[in-house]
């Protein structure tokens, strides 16, 4: 065999592989639809998407995943309330004030938080935190809405950290000279000249780690406390999402409505990630033509 | 050429005789619920090594089992409630005659945080607090506390009998915290102090407290013995009375052996 058909097979065997994740994506997304649209035309979008009771296995049987739709949405927001502040000043600090070689040893240590599996964050949530914030709060229960906000943000803050941090320092230099050299302070540099030029690589941050909080599974079913009423309060439980799924298809008759409806929540929780995936892909585009100046 | 054919002709005729030696081991089908699932798998794997057949052992829920019977593609449906008049019309219809074979007993206990005062409650209180009507455990004279309510995902079996028994099939209130298993349910109710919640009889330990229902301890006596309420009798139906392997199987699920089997799956064996 001569050099070129040898090139030649490696270039499709490695084309092969690189398309095969591809293939995987398509067939997911084909499954996933094939298995959860029927529930849309047997339920109806609007009793599916807003009515306000999920009990699948009754006769009669109700499928209204607006309470589900509602704690997810009330984790993430939480997780972000709590990690934003946390994630901002993090990657501020690693990047201006630290010295560098204080950073190169920080930076990965923190994300080294991503590489923690989830159930560690939830026994951590469980056996810790929950029992923490029953005390504090005088709650009858820990498992609440707050305590999984909690866990999500902490595993939110790698993502924030990291990508802002990159986002921040890729601001070029000569802004941050010119700021200085016009007379302002450090803090009017940072506030005023990095933070806005740097927001829309930080919005993707953000984006992303919203998407990682509202896909989270094992943290939100162990801590979360699975209560399908709909939220009134930070302080109560609520069953997210990916907790339903996953606490619910084990058992479930495959075919069955239940199943389709528990597929049809693994259509909505994958159209919401996606968005969060593309406005972030979008606002990095953007920033990126700002940096560079074109 | 030729040579290769003759190989290939040979090699087939082998593989062909081969099977027709392993078709001639018995066989036996399982089908339907579930919750007898785990005790009709681990029977048939002891029974497999013991003996030279082959069995096949399915879940599906006891209606596709009893199904499965009527149409006589089943030898035995496992069945985690009895048969109804309907199916049994439908069975003799067609020419089958369903035989029940009770093979364990599946009780369901009612605990408490160890330092809940309240020991005892009756079906109709545990109905009152798993529909949210109770709120307070100061209302069942216990200390003024708010009722946590514990439940199971409402796929499991273990809901299934609890709701069907405890609830009689109305809506738990949406209130109620959903734990993935028994083990999960355990762990939340000792940690927390106004919780109740439900666990398998195998899950009972000193971290929770059982409480009496209806004035019955739970326990693998009184369960067996149908005294205590929240329990429930697991069947095997086989199509007429049992012959030849059907017959060697079920026997060894009642016997001693198959009966620790019962035991070790979490469930109540019959003595």
């Amino acid at each position: 065999m001569d050099w070129k058909t040898k090139e030649k097979i490696i270039k499709y065997i490695l084309l092969i592989f690189a398309m095969s994740s591809i293939m995987f994506l398509i067939g997911i997304v084909i499954v996933l639809f094939r298995e959860g649209l029927p529930i849309f035309y047997k339920i109806g979008i609007i009793d599916f998407l807003f009515g306000q009771e999920w009990y699948p296995t009754y006769d009669p049987a109700s499928f209204g995943i607006l309470p589900l739709i509602s704690a997810s949405v009330l984790v993430t927001l939480g997780a972000m309330i709590f990690a934003v502040p946390i994630g901002l000043s993090t990657s501020v600090f690693i990047s201006y004030i630290m010295p560098k070689s204080i950073k190169n040893f920080i930076k990965p240590i923190i994300e080294l938080l991503a590489g923690i599996p989830s159930v560690i964050y939830g026994l951590f949530g469980m056996k810790i935190l929950g029992p923490f914030l029953k005390d504090i709060f005088g709650l009858p229960t820990g498992l609440t809405a707050l305590t999984a906000s909690i866990m999500l943000g902490i595993m939110a803050l790698p993502t924030i950290i990291s990508l802002s941090e990159d986002a921040i320092t890729s601001v070029p230099k000569k802004f941050r000279d010119a700021s200085l050299a016009l007379g302002g302070t450090r803090w009017e540099t940072i506030s005023k000249v990095i933070l806005p030029t740097a927001s829309s690589g930080i919005v993707t941050s953000i984006m992303l780690g919203m998407g990682r909080a509202m896909g989270e599974t094992m943290t939100v079913l162990m801590v979360a406390g699975g209560a399908s009423a709909m939220p009134e309060g930070i302080l109560k439980p609520v069953r997210p999402m990916t907790a339903t799924i996953a606490a619910e298809m084990g058992e479930t008759p495959v075919g069955s409505n239940h199943y389709q409806a528990l597929f049809g929540i693994a259509i909505v929780l994958f159209i919401i990630t996606l968005s969060f995936n593309i406005i972030a892909d979008l606002t990095r585009k953007r920033f990126y033509k700002k940096v560079s100046g074109k | 050429m030729k040579k290769n054919l003759l190989i290939l002709l040979t090699v087939v005729m082998v593989i062909s005789l081969f099977t027709g030696v392993v078709g001639a081991q018995e066989n036996l089908t399982i089908q339907g619920s579930s919750t007898v699932l785990p005790i009709a798998q681990k029977a048939a794997e002891v029974y497999m090594e013991n003996n030279d057949v082959s069995i096949s052992v399915r879940g599906g829920g006891s209606g596709n089992g009893i199904a499965a019977l009527i149409d006589g593609t089943t030898d035995i449906a496992d069945a985690s409630r009895f048969i109804k008049q309907e199916e049994v019309d439908n069975a003799v219809a067609n020419g089958h005659f369903p035989v029940p074979h009770r093979v364990a007993m599946d009780g369901i206990a009612v605990v408490v945080h160890p330092d809940n005062p309240i020991d005892k409650l009756t079906l109709m209180e545990i109905k009152q607090i798993y529909t949210g009507q109770i709120e307070n455990w100061s209302e069942l004279g216990g200390t003024n506390q708010e009722v946590v309510v514990i439940s199971r995902d409402s796929s499991s079996g273990t809901f299934e009998v609890f709701n069907e028994i405890a609830v009689e099939g109305e809506r738990v209130t949406p209130g109620a915290l959903l734990q993935a298993s028994n083990g999960a349910v355990k762990d939340t109710v000792a940690n927390t102090e106004g919780a109740i919640g439900y666990v398998g009889l195998g899950y009972l330990d000193e971290s929770i407290k059982a409480t009496k229902v209806n004035g019955v301890y739970p326990t693998n006596s009184t369960v067996a013995s149908g005294k205590f309420p929240i329990a429930r009798p697991l069947f095997m139906f086989t199509d007429g009375w049992p012959e030849g392997l059907v017959a060697d199987y079920i026997n060894f699920v009642l016997s001693a052996e198959g009966q620790k089997i019962v035991e070790e799956q979490g469930y109540v064996p019959l003595h």
